[in-house]
C-alpha cells in the first residue's frame, strides 16, 4: 500500500479523481440530454395547455394531458401561435407562428422568457409569446410570466380573455419552501385567479394582488383584484403579485389594440 | 440463521432509539426545520437520504484504504455531490414529475451534515456491508423523526395530513371548526420544528435517563 500522507500522492488522487468524477458527470449528462429536453418541452405544452383549461383534474388534483396525448391535443387546443416584438412600452412587429420561426428556426412556446426579459435589461427588443385557444366558444390567449420568489425562480401561464379577465392560472416554482412558498402550485390557489380582472373599469392595468388579511377568502369577489395569500408564504406571494404585474402589463398594447379593431 | 447478525442489526436499531443522529447526535437538523411544514415533503425527503447515505456509506467505504487523509472532507463531499447529481439527471430523463417533486430536496441533501458525519465517523473504517447498514440506520432514524415532526406540523398548522382535510374545512367551517377550532399557522413555521423536536428529545430523554449528559 502507497504512503496515503505523501503530498505527491494527494496531488495525484485529487487529478485523478477530479478527471474520473468530471467525465462521469459530463456523460451523465451529455447522454440524457436529450431525454430531458423531450420532458421540458412536453411539460410546457402541458402547462400552456393546462392554464387554457385543458386538464384532466379531478375534484382538487392536478392532473395534465398525459404524456402520450400531450402533442396532439396541444396541435389542436392551440390554434394560433403569435409573438409580440416588444420595445420600450409599445409592439413594434406582430409575428405569425411561420413568420418566426423562419426568422429564429424555434417553436415560439420555446421561447425563453428569461433570456427574453435580460434582453430587455439590455435596452433590445424582446420578443412575447401569446398562443390563442378556445374555452367555452370564446378566445383566450395565454402569456408566459416569470419572476422571482423567496429562494429562486418563480413562474406560470396565465390565460386571458379579450377584456384581460383570468379564465385560468398555472404557477411552478425552482425551490420554494414545500408547505409554504410551494403551495403556490396547488389547485386551492391557482383557482383562485379564475375571474379575476387585470384592468380597470376605465381600462387601466392593474394587476392582480396576493393579499393578506382579505375580506373575502373564498374569493367570491371577482373585482376586488386581490386573492387570498399563503400563510407563511409572504414573499413568495409577493413575487406572484410582482410578476403578474410587471409582466401581464407588456400585453397591454395588443389588447388595447384588439378592443379598437372590434 | 438469522438474516443479519446480532452486531448488524444493532447498526440499524440504534440510530431508531438511542443514538438517533436528530435528537442525540443533533445533525441533520438544518433540514429537518426546512421541510418539515407536511408530511409528504418529510416522507420523499426520507426516502432521497436513504438511497444516498446507503450508497454513498458504501463507496466511501470501498475507498476508505486510498483516501488520502488530508482531503478526505473533500473527497466525501464530491462524491455525494456526485452521486445526487447524477440520481436527478436519472429522474430528470426518465420520471420527470417525480424529480420536479425532488427539486428543492437536491441541495438540502448534499449539505446534510448527518451524511457527512457518518462518511467521517463510521465508512472511513468499517467494511462496505458493515457502513451500508449504518448509513441504512442512521437515514432510517433521521427518517423517523422528520416523519413525527411533519406529521404534527400539517396537522395542527394546516389541519390536513398529506394534504387531505382531516379536521373538515376551515372556510366553510365544518368538522372540528364547526365548535371553534383553529389551525395555529405558528406551525407552519421553522421555529416550530425546533421546538417539537424539543419535545421528542425531552420524552426520548426522561424514558430512558441513562442519555441524559451529566454536568
Amino acid at each position: 500500500m502507497a504512503n496515503t500522507d505523501k503530498n505527491s500522492y494527494t496531488v495525484i488522487f485529487a487529478t485523478v479523481m477530479v478527471i474520473v468524477v468530471g467525465s462521469l458527470l459530463a456523460f451523465t449528462a451529455a447522454s440524457l440530454k436529450p431525454n430531458i429536453k423531450e420532458n421540458e418541452r412536453m411539460e410546457k405544452q402541458q402547462n400552456i395547455l393546462y392554464a387554457m383549461g385543458i386538464n384532466e383534474n379531478e375534484e382538487g388534483s392536478i392532473n395534465f394531458i398525459s404524456e402520450d396525448k400531450v402533442a396532439e391535443v396541444f396541435s389542436t387546443g392551440v390554434t394560433e401561435q403569435i409573438v409580440l416584438e416588444y420595445k420600450d412600452g409599445a409592439i413594434v412587429k406582430e409575428m405569425s407562428r411561420d413568420e418566426f420561426m423562419k426568422a429564429n428556426s424555434i417553436e415560439p412556446y420555446l421561447i425563453d422568457v428569461k433570456k427574453q426579459q435580460t434582453r430587455a435589461k439590455e435596452g433590445k427588443s424582446r420578443f412575447l409569446p401569446l398562443f390563442k385557444g378556445m374555452q367555452d366558444n370564446k378566445i383566450v390567449y395565454v402569456a408566459p410570466i416569470r419572476g422571482v420568489g423567496l429562494w429562486d425562480a418563480i413562474w406560470g401561464y396565465v390565460a386571458l380573455d379579450k377584456d384581460m379577465v383570468v379564465r385560468g392560472a398555472y404557477f411552478d416554482h425552482k425551490g420554494e419552501t414545500p408547505g409554504l412558498g410551494a403551495n403556490i402550485k396547488q389547485r386551492y390557489f391557482m383557482d383562485d385567479f379564475y375571474g379575476e380582472k387585470l384592468l380597470t373599469d376605465a381600462g387601466v392595468f392593474k394587476g392582480i394582488t396576493v393579499a393578506k388579511g382579505n375580506n373575502d377568502p373564498t374569493n367570491e369577489i371577482k373585482d376586488d383584484y386581490e386573492v387570498d395569500a399563503l400563510t407563511g408564504a409572504t414573499i413568495t406571494g409577493d413575487g406572484v403579485s410582482a410578476m403578474i404585474k410587471k409582466d401581464l402589463k407588456l400585453y397591454l398594447p395588443y389588447f388595447q389594440n384588439l378592443k379598437n379593431k372590434s | 440463521m438469522a438474516l443479519l447478525s446480532k452486531k448488524d442489526t444493532k447498526l440499524i436499531t440504534d440510530p431508531l432509539t438511542d443514538n438517533n443522529p436528530i435528537t442525540i447526535q443533533v445533525l441533520g437538523i438544518c433540514s429537518a426545520l426546512a421541510i418539515t411544514a407536511e408530511l409528504k415533503a418529510s416522507i420523499v425527503m426520507s426516502i432521497a437520504v436513504i438511497f444516498v447515505m446507503g450508497f454513498g456509506n458504501v463507496v466511501i467505504s470501498l475507498m476508505r484504504n486510498v483516501i488520502p487523509s488530508k482531503i478526505r472532507i473533500i473527497v466525501q463531499l464530491i462524491v455525494v455531490a456526485s452521486l445526487v447529481i447524477i440520481v436527478d439527471q436519472v429522474l430528470k430523463a426518465f420520471a420527470y414529475p417525480l424529480s420536479k417533486t425532488l427539486g428543492a430536496f437536491v441541495g438540502l441533501i448534499i449539505t446534510n451534515c448527518i451524511i457527512m458525519g457518518r462518511f467521517e465517523a463510521f465508512a472511513l473504517a468499517n467494511k462496505p456491508w458493515r457502513s451500508f447498514l449504518d448509513g441504512i440506520g442512521n437515514a432510517l432514524g433521521y427518517g423517523v423523526i422528520l416523519i413525527i415532526v411533519g406529521f404534527f406540523r400539517e396537522l395542527l398548522g394546516a389541519g390536513t395530513l398529506l394534504g387531505y382535510q382531516v379536521l373538515g374545512d376551515p372556510i366553510t367551517k365544518t368538522g372540528l371548526y364547526a365548535i371553534g377550532y383553529e389551525n395555529n399557522g405558528f406551525m407552519l413555521l421553522s421555529p416550530m420544528a425546533l421546538i417539537v423536536v424539543g419535545l421528542i428529545i425531552w420524552v426520548q430523554r426522561s424514558r430512558n435517563p441513562a442519555l441524559v449528559e451529566e454536568n
